[in-house]
């Protein structure tokens, strides 16, 4: 009833430099303690599930965990992940920066990519370019009809691994593209301008104003596609790529018969390895969003930034005009 | 000299009267100028339409190195455009941009059928990096620190080295009196220390000439004077500035010539003394009664 108590407590804490300081007993939040007790209840039972049900035999998950073949599946998956990203991202800006090109056939070229990948299933897509050596055995560098000046067989340099590698940044680049693209979008036209009354040149706008501003905003969403892409790597056997995590597990069960402890084995690899991507993701954030929010973070970063606007003097009402986009 | 504007009708019938009068005397002082030296900035004829939108409706201004044009008049009525197509961020329709006597964004002959050589875009910025543009909404980088923000251009449009471009951006900084605030980014500034970062940034291209877009209307009143100074300063200083403002106490003190725009022309141009105090039009004297 009465939550406020003034100037009394007053003469107990006399250091206190605020007079009559409110006294807030919080109002009862019976939701949280039910919900705690359901849930409490369903974890019991979910522990109880997974301990005593046979089929889920827990000494194969904790002898096969470290298995050799399982975690050089777990390199090769993180390798092919790694790797397919980065190719697929610099695919993907490729595709984004012509797609924003005032040149037509760049832009046509562009959208033609983005339409075939994006529309064609990432298995079928990896089939081909499993079959890439037998559908294109050699390649040539001549005149068309005429002489030929140099030639290299493609199985000599595109074994499954790359195979794999390609296929997926392909597929990936495709996605990244749009998402790449509406991140240029998302910056502030005010920037080009300011940096075109500079005298700066369309390439370097882009390079050093644009793209890192741009980064921000694409980030989060690289993260999700890097996490997706972690999964997708399972598909790499219809390449056939048969070192990944996904097949050396499913090896390991076909042999044993025992498909649950070794679908454990994966998944909770495929969790470890998510964790540190996302923890990769947190320093990316942080790096992108220099300038826009606290580089440090916390809430004392944010109280000791604006007590330096205010020390300033000069504090206007909006003193973060440059965010707003 | 231009034969657009026979080509774009006039959309206002009954106006042009007044205003052809009202005209007269700024086309005057700018075709006697002939005679004396090259003037630093010279617009001849300029018009802008965006689409069916005719911002700008033929405009002759001559600025001298050294002078501080201010351009005044209310809002829509194409000062910024007119500023934009000086730095190319506007392509002029009609009409012609000469900096020290050299056209702007195109070649100096045209082509044997008359159309207008394009410049390459590479040319179009050397021409810009000449000229420093101060924009209403700053639009200072906002990954980059205050230091970073002034270095950016000098090393990656004049090729400057690091230690040099940073030497300088310090220096620069002091001079608009925030050499203690060159590690801050520009959210951690007020909106008069970012204006005043953005003045260090476009000074550091040493250019020949200033352009100011409403430099201090995004500006709490109390900061508008922080940024004015520093504008002051540079007119001490002998730069050459046009400047659109709002702010008439600082065109009657530091203005060489007020230019009063209305409707997309010029309709006023003189000392501020003749077009502040002794405003000869309607809508001058209008507009004024609305500002002061």
């Amino acid at each position: 009833m009465s939550t406020q108590t003034p100037a009394a407590p007053a003469a107990r804490r006399p250091a206190d430099p605020i007079p009559g300081r409110i006294r807030a007993k919080r109002p009862p939040r019976p939701g949280t303690w039910i919900s705690a007790v359901i849930v409490a209840l369903l974890v019991l039972g979910l522990a109880n599930f997974l301990v005593t049900n046979p089929v889920f035999d827990w000494g194969t998950v904790a002898t096969f965990i470290l298995d050799v073949k399982v975690v050089q599946g777990v390199g090769w998956t993180l390798l092919i992940t790694v790797l397919s990203m980065i190719l697929g991202t610099a695919i993907a800006l490729t595709a984004a920066i012509m797609r924003r090109s005032e040149n037509p056939v760049l832009r046509g070229v562009s959208w033609a990519y983005i339409f075939v990948f994006r529309g064609t299933p990432v298995y079928t897509q990896l089939v081909f370019w499993g079959l890439f050596t037998v559908i294109v055995p050699k390649i040539a560098l001549g005149v068309p009809f005429g002489p030929e000046l140099f030639s290299f067989s493609t199985r000599d340099y595109f074994p499954a691994f790359w195979a794999a590698v390609v296929g997926l940044a392909l597929n990936e680049g495709a996605y990244l593209a749009e998402i790449i693209r509406s991140g240029l979008n998302s910056v502030d036209k005010g920037q080009t301008e300011a940096s075109k009354a500079l005298g700066m040149s369309n390439g370097k706008i882009l390079r050093r104003i644009i793209i890192p501003q741009a980064m921000r905003v694409i980030v989060p969403p690289l993260g999700n596609e890097t996490i997706g892409m972690l999964k997708t790597t399972s598909l790499v056997l219809a390449v056939p790529f048969t070192l990944d995590l996904t097949f050396a597990s499913n090896a390991i069960a076909n042999k044993l018969y025992a498909p649950i402890p070794l679908l454990i084995v994966a998944a909770l690899w495929y969790l470890a390895i998510t964790s540190v991507l996302m923890v990769g993701q947190h320093f990316l954030e942080r790096y992108f969003g220099r300038g826009f929010d606290d580089r440090t973070g916390g809430p004392a970063a944010k109280r000791s930034r604006q007590a330096a606007v205010n020390r300033a003097g000069t504090t206007p009402k909006d003193s973060l005009p440059e965010v707003e986009l | 000299m231009t034969t657009a504007p026979q080509n774009i009708p006039s959309q206002n019938g009954p106006s042009p009267s007044p205003d052809g009068a009202a005209t007269a005397p700024a086309a005057g002082p700018a075709s006697a100028a002939g005679a004396a030296p090259t003037p630093l900035i010279s617009l001849e004829g300029i018009h802008k339409a965006f689409g069916d939108l005719h911002v700008l409706k033929g405009c002759d201004l001559e600025v001298a190195a050294g002078e501080v044009a201010v351009l005044i008049g209310p809002s829509g009525s194409g000062k910024s455009t007119l500023l934009r197509c000086i730095n190319q961020l506007e392509e002029p329709t009609a009409g012609r941009v000469r900096i020290a006597g050299v056209t702007q964004g195109y070649a100096e002959e045209h082509l044997a059928d008359g159309r207008w050589q394009k410049l390459p875009s590479a040319q179009i910025a050397r021409q810009r990096s000449r000229i420093g543009m101060v924009f209403q909404r700053f639009h200072l980088f906002p990954h980059m620190t205050a230091l970073e923000n002034v270095m950016e251009a000098p090393i990656q449009v004049l090729g400057r080295g690091r230690a040099e471009a940073k030497e300088a951006a310090i220096a620069l900084l002091d001079r608009v009196g925030l050499g203690d605030r060159a590690d801050h980014y520009p959210s951690e500034l007020s909106g008069g220390q970012q204006q005043r970062v953005a003045i260090a940034r476009a000074l550091a291209m040493e250019p020949e000439l200033m352009l100011f877009d409403e430099p201090t209307s995004a500006l709490d009143p109390e900061l508008v004077a922080e940024v004015l100074s520093v504008l002051k300063e540079l007119a001490e200083g002998g730069m050459t500035m046009i400047v659109v403002t709002h702010e008439m106490g600082f065109a009657r003190e530091v203005a060489d010539q007020v230019i009063f725009m209305d409707d997309g022309l010029i309709v006023e141009q003189g000392t501020p003394e003749q077009v502040i105090d002794h405003p000869g039009s309607e809508r001058l004297k209008g507009f004024l009664a609305s500002v002061l």
